[in-house]
């Protein structure tokens, strides 16, 4: 793999570009693998990233029945944050947070991570305890974040109304290393690493079956053939329940459309990420000057990458309470992905009742700010057997009653 | 954007007009039930891909609840039936079969 540089472009420059080598091959599968990971999202990619890294495994398939960044990862809003009430998701989420911080040179990709801060609004007073409470175990934690009032609120936000009519701002949990990150390149970036480790990216290419004996997992058939594997690991979202159920057992999970939609650009106005979760929408503004706006998910079990309009209106329909000047913008596209929402809103990384196989999903809504950590600590479960980051990750917890108390999926109210 | 008919009522409507309740047809686990029955019951789910079973409540009419038979692919809705019943009935059955051939979901096909 040549490495990007700012020798390299001087260098494409002065030859008409004529240099440029693909950025991952696109192998035809071999017969074994000794790890498959299914889905070659972010968390997936991630996942045979740190296998490779951190574990020098690097005979692995990443298998994808669509192509890369088609799914979730290219469907959100690129909020990353890590100010989590429970010890569990903290750590799993500031590991992410802090390993977004030094990515792009990770893997010599722009991913244009914007650690811009992160404001969530208290538009009620039990936001405003939860809000301070969270902002106390931060601190334990060693998550740096701070309550702030309403004046602070204005002066980094100068397009807020604080005195809505049906939810004033009252003050808001404030993470200044929190941001975005342009969401493509964050996959695309992973899959050149991997690619250059020697793995396999094997995109439209479906997994239609999961193969065990003696149950122990033994490969998969897929759409281009039967391939073997010694681990395999499910990273697919929204479909978890239906790989799950190839593979013979059941998960704590619905799949759920989420929905996102983005204004016509306009000049900078916004140049932090606000989430308002009382009335259920979050914004931030694009490198484009597009408006990010995410919105809250459809209440029914749904496959098909598409929400109701509903609920894109309640969405808009709330924050231009808090942000009158949105008003005046139109809206230019909306999409949906389907996200993977378990019992308790937290994630699942986790053994399987198949020897060999392994679950990394339940990011529900989300998954995007957590996809280095996660890939980090599925790939220390894969290759250990256990990881101090998934211990309380577990999809037994459910039946061991040991829930992760609070609604990871998005911080929001479900 | 879902168009459901309300068994109760017979009034037809779109979703915003309901509230989705969650899976139909399952058994419900109290005192003295196992871990892996409470599990079974409050959280693990068929999640299908296809034809699904759902209870809703007509919300924003007659405030009753009923079952919902769908397919989570397409958005199809096949029918809505009493929610008095341990499984669908056979003409919501036959419906499905006409549309998905073969279809099944837990033991009912």
């Amino acid at each position: 793999m040549k490495r990007y540089s700012a020798f390299a472009i001087a260098r494409e420059a002065l030859r008409h570009h004529s240099g440029w080598e693909r950025a991952w091959r696109s192998p035809e599968p071999k017969a074994k693998y000794d790890v498959i990971i299914v889905g070659a999202g972010g968390h997936g990619l991630a996942t045979a990233y740190y296998l490779g890294k951190n574990f020098g495994i690097t005979n692995v398939a990443v298998i994808e029945k669509g192509w890369l960044g088609g799914g979730n990862t290219g469907r959100n809003t690129t909020i990353i944050r890590s100010n989590y009430l429970q010890d569990p998701s903290a750590a799993i989420y500031e590991k992410s947070r802090s390993l977004y911080e030094t990515l792009s040179q990770d893997l010599n990709y722009n991913i244009m991570f914007s650690p811009r801060g992160v404001l969530m609004l208290a538009q009620t007073q039990h936001e405003i305890r939860g809000y301070k409470r969270t902002a106390h175990a931060n601190a334990l934690q060693g998550v740096p974040t701070e309550w702030i009032g309403p004046g602070k609120v204005k002066e980094i936000c100068p397009i807020i109304e604080l005195n809505g009519p049906r939810y004033p701002v009252l003050g808001g949990l404030w993470q200044a290393r929190g941001g975005t990150a342009r969401h493509d390149a964050v996959t695309w970036g992973y899959a050149r690493a991997c690619s250059d480790m020697g793995m396999d990216i094997i995109q439209k290419c479906e997994v239609t079956n999961v193969r065990t004996e003696g149950g122990k997992v033994v490969g998969v058939d897929t759409t281009k053939g039967a391939i073997d594997c010694d681990k395999l690991g499910g990273v697919v979202a929204g479909h978890s329940s239906v790989l799950a159920e190839m593979a013979g057992f059941r998960l704590p999970m619905e799949s759920v459309a989420l929905q996102a939609l983005v204004s016509e650009p306009i000049k900078p106005a916004m140049d932090i990420v606000v989430m308002a979760n009382t009335v259920h929408g979050y914004l931030s503004q694009s490198d484009k000057g597009e408006m990010v706006i995410g919105g809250g998910t459809d209440a029914y079990n749904n496959y098909t990458q598409r929400g109701s309009f509903h609920h894109a209106e309640e969405t808009v329909r709330a924050l231009i309470e808090t942000f009158p000047m949105l008003s005046r913008l139109k809206m230019l596209r909306q999409w949906g992905g389907i996200v993977d929402v378990t019992g308790d809103r937290s994630p699942m990384l986790t053994k399987t009742p198949v020897e060999g196989m392994f679950m990394n999903c339940g990011w529900g809504t989300g998954g995007f700010k957590a996809i280095p950590g996660s890939g980090w600590a599925m790939a220390e479960l894969m290759a250990k057997g256990e990881s101090p980051l998934t211990e309380e990750f577990s999809m037994w917890r459910f039946k061991e009653g040991k829930f992760i108390d609070e609604s990871v999926a998005a911080g929001v109210a479900h | 954007m879902l168009i459901l008919e309300c068994p109760c009522c017979g009034v037809s409507g779109e979703e915003t007009e309901f509230h989705a309740g969650g899976e139909a047809h399952l058994k419900r686990h109290s005192v003295g039930s196992t871990d892996d029955q409470f599990e079974e019951y409050l959280f693990m789910r068929e999640n299908p891909h296809g034809v699904h079973f759902e209870r809703w409540r007509h919300n924003n009419g007659c405030g009753k609840w009923f079952h919902a038979a769908r397919c989570t692919t397409t958005l199809e809705v096949f029918g809505t039936y009493c929610a008095q019943t341990y499984e669908p009935p056979k003409e919501i059955k036959d419906a499905i079969s006409a549309r998905r051939p073969g279809w099944s979901w837990r033991n009912f096909s």
